[in-house]
């Protein structure tokens, strides 16, 4: 008989897909699932064809058009020559390599990381990769899910693995219960904002504590696909009913019998009592408030109640540095009220916050504002972040409040999150966006980018400014 | 990949912290379908004063002649963060760098740079201080022995480490797909013995 220390859940899900430990070799993982996109896919498959080789298990692989392309037309050549080679090389790569593919039009298009969990495709216990660091929304199911670069993806297609060096591991609990008008995205921003934007470099986290435990499927994905933007290699929660009851019945999900066998394996996942952490951060959830970044990357972020910091606020000289070349490029003057700040664009879309109930918290501020329109001088668009999105939308009446208040109402994809396509700010626009990243230039050369929730960005594009919500 | 045994150049010190991927190659250059074309645009937005890139930034420190040629990037903490893209270390490498170094990098980009051959070596932050004070008064050339997992300059020494099978990788241009294709049979029986969920 053999004993058994107690696991964390990485360590669970490591175990479990652990082809071989050999020595002086890295670590050989299986990959249970693969999502692929038009941009960090094409040089794999040639590579692949180069050396001759097959794709191992292509049924293992799903391939959409997500980053380049155009929220105005399903037309593959609407972004541009550039795009329309790489969508063009992506459906020949996938028919002679016998990949599945959601292409424009598709009914299940979407963005990866919206379309895996709404399509059954992301299960609890598996590990799934994608050449995209936004892949470790998935962990909000309990998968091991994280993102690869290009090299990596020829790895998986040849061989159906990876290789991986083992992670330490962060518990980070958030206790109680948030209060009323906090979404998962103020969650995740204020663990950012206390760990900082390398916080967790090396690790793998997992998020637990009542606060997490109460959130929904949608909202969970919300928190796990911001786990990069602190440095996480992934972001993990454990899977419960909430998560059981989302998957049963999805598209290509397990059915039956096999579904009823899946369910008791993960129920097993969830960290041992006893498990220890490499490290341990807690946060009080009655205390986090609606969070807006300030600066160029996105631990700096504060409470939108809050001022725009001085860089004689940090004590560490880095972060003071930075502190003072985000102001700069951000424009913004130490002191600020938050609320204060102007805006010219809004955009509510992104693997972070483009699911129907993103789109049904946005809506519902926009009715809050009782037919007051996009105030004069804002761009506002909401892309709905798969075509299942966009129609569910649609047919609960989403779509019209937003047009009839002035926002845009756009097609399926990444849009305006990395600005590859035509959705791109200009220089010195400033946009209230509910995406991930606040790096410099992210959205367009010159262009400034406040991180914030559906519910914030709906607020600003009426308004023109940030809005503290639960002050009204 | 090529081999990667030892190395001698200049070094060019890059002292800003977080630098993100989106920085070393920003997104309206990602869309090729091959891995070259991209050493142009590397660090586009500050090495160059306009859109199209036609006018050189001449503050950008890459950009100033003492610099010229140089081969090894000395970077600040958490280099390399943000998105997956492969594309930042292949716009690297293709510009010239050989070896990147850094006290901290972001996990994905130092993968990365281990499978496309170029070299990130990470040392503590007094030893990164120390080299940016030197070549801010003089031009830094270092030695990189990767055999010995030694940095040298005159009576300058640092050591560094990789893991195992990485340093083997980088050594002996291991072709990582054929390695692991070797091992089939071993992942064929894993995969014989995985729940019919998986």
């Amino acid at each position: 008989m053999t004993t058994t220390s107690p696991q964390t859940m990485y360590e669970k899900l490591w175990q479990n897909h652990l082809v071989e430990d050999a020595k002086g070799e890295t670590p050989l993982l299986y990959v249970d699932r693969h999502l692929i996109h038009e941009v960090t896919s094409p040089q794999a498959f040639a590579s692949l064809r180069f050396h001759n080789r097959p794709v191992r298990h292509p049924e293992r692989t799903i391939a959409t058009m997500d980053h380049n392309i155009s929220t105005r037309s399903i037309k593959i050549d609407a972004a541009g020559e550039g795009a329309a080679n790489q969508l063009r090389a992506l459906a020949i790569n996938c028919k002679d390599f016998g990949i599945e593919l959601f292409d424009m039009g598709h009914k299940n298009q979407g963005i990866a990381h919206v379309i895996g969990p709404e399509l059954g495709l992301t299960l609890p216990g598996t590990i799934i990769v994608c050449g995209d660091s936004h892949t470790a929304t998935h962990g909000a199911f309990g998968a091991l899910a994280f993102g690869i670069g290009t090299s990596e993806v020829e790895h998986v297609f040849a061989t159906q693995t990876l290789r991986q060096n083992k992670a330490k591991t962060m518990k980070i609990e958030v206790k109680g219960h948030v209060g009323a008008g906090i979404s998962a995205k103020d969650i995740i921003l204020a663990i950012i904002g206390k760990t900082g934007s390398a916080g967790a470099t090396g690790y793998v986290v997992e998020y637990c504590g009542e606060a997490i435990e109460a959130l929904s499927m949608e909202e969970r994905m919300t928190v796990c696909n911001m786990s990069i933007e602190f440095g996480a290699k992934a972001g993990l929660i454990a899977p419960d009913q909430t998560t059981f009851d989302y998957v049963e019945g999805k598209e290509y999900a397990p059915k039956s019998d096999v579904f009823t066998q899946a369910v008791v394996d993960w129920k097993n996942l969830k960290s041992d009592a006893d498990a220890t952490f490499d490290a341990v951060i807690t946060l009080i959830a009655k205390d986090i408030k609606a969070q807006v970044t300030w600066g160029t990357n996105p631990g700096q972020v504060i409470s939108v109640d809050g001022i725009v910091p001085s860089p004689e606020d940090f004590s560490d000289p880095v972060e003071k540095e930075s502190c003072i070349n985000a102001l700069k490029y951000m424009d913004l003057t130490a002191g600020t009220k938050m609320t204060d700040i102007q805006v010219n664009k809004v955009f509510i879309g992104s693997c972070t916050n483009s699911r129907i109930e993103d789109l049904r918290a946005a809506a519902g501020v926009v009715q809050q504002y009782q037919g007051q329109q996009v105030v004069k001088g804002v761009d506002a668009i909401i892309v709905p972040g798969s075509y299942r999105v966009k129609e569910q939308a649609e047919s609960e009446g989403l779509d019209k409040i937003f047009t009839d208040a002035g926002f845009e109402w756009r097609l399926p994809g990444c849009s305006m999150c990395l600005g590859m396509n035509d959705d791109v700010l200009e220089e010195g626009d400033r946009c209230a966006s509910t995406s991930n990243r606040n790096f410099e230039g992210r959205q367009g050369r010159g262009s400034r980018t406040h991180l914030v929730s559906p519910e914030m960005a709906a607020a600003a594009a009426i308004t023109g400014h940030f809005v503290d919500l639960n002050s009204q | 990949m090529e081999k990667f045994n030892t190395h001698t150049g200049l070094v060019v010190p890059l002292d800003i912290a977080n630098v993100d991927t989106d920085q070393i190659i920003p997104k309206q250059f990602l869309q090729k379908t091959e891995r070259v074309g991209f050493g142009v645009h590397l660090f586009h937005d500050s090495r160059y004063l306009d859109h199209a890139g036609t006018q050189v930034n001449p503050d950008f420190v890459i950009n100033k002649p003492e610099y010229k040629g140089a081969s090894i990037l000395l970077a600040g903490e958490n280099f390399g963060c943000g998105s997956s893209r492969e594309h930042a270390p292949w716009a690297l490498l293709e510009y010239g760098f050989k070896v990147i170094i850094a006290s901290s990098f972001a996990d994905i980009f130092y993968g990365n740079c281990i499978n496309v051959g170029l070299l990130p070596i990470k040392l503590s932050e007094a030893e990164i201080e120390q080299l940016f004070k030197i070549s801010a008064d003089t031009q830094l050339t270092l030695k990189v022995d990767l055999p010995n997992n030694l940095i040298t300059c005159g009576e300058l020494s640092f050591n560094f480490s990789l893991n195992e099978f990485q340093q083997y990788s980088l050594e002996n241009g291991v072709d990582s797909v054929g390695w692991t294709l070797d091992k089939l049979d071993t992942i064929k029986a894993f995969e014989a013995k995985m729940p019919a969920w998986q």
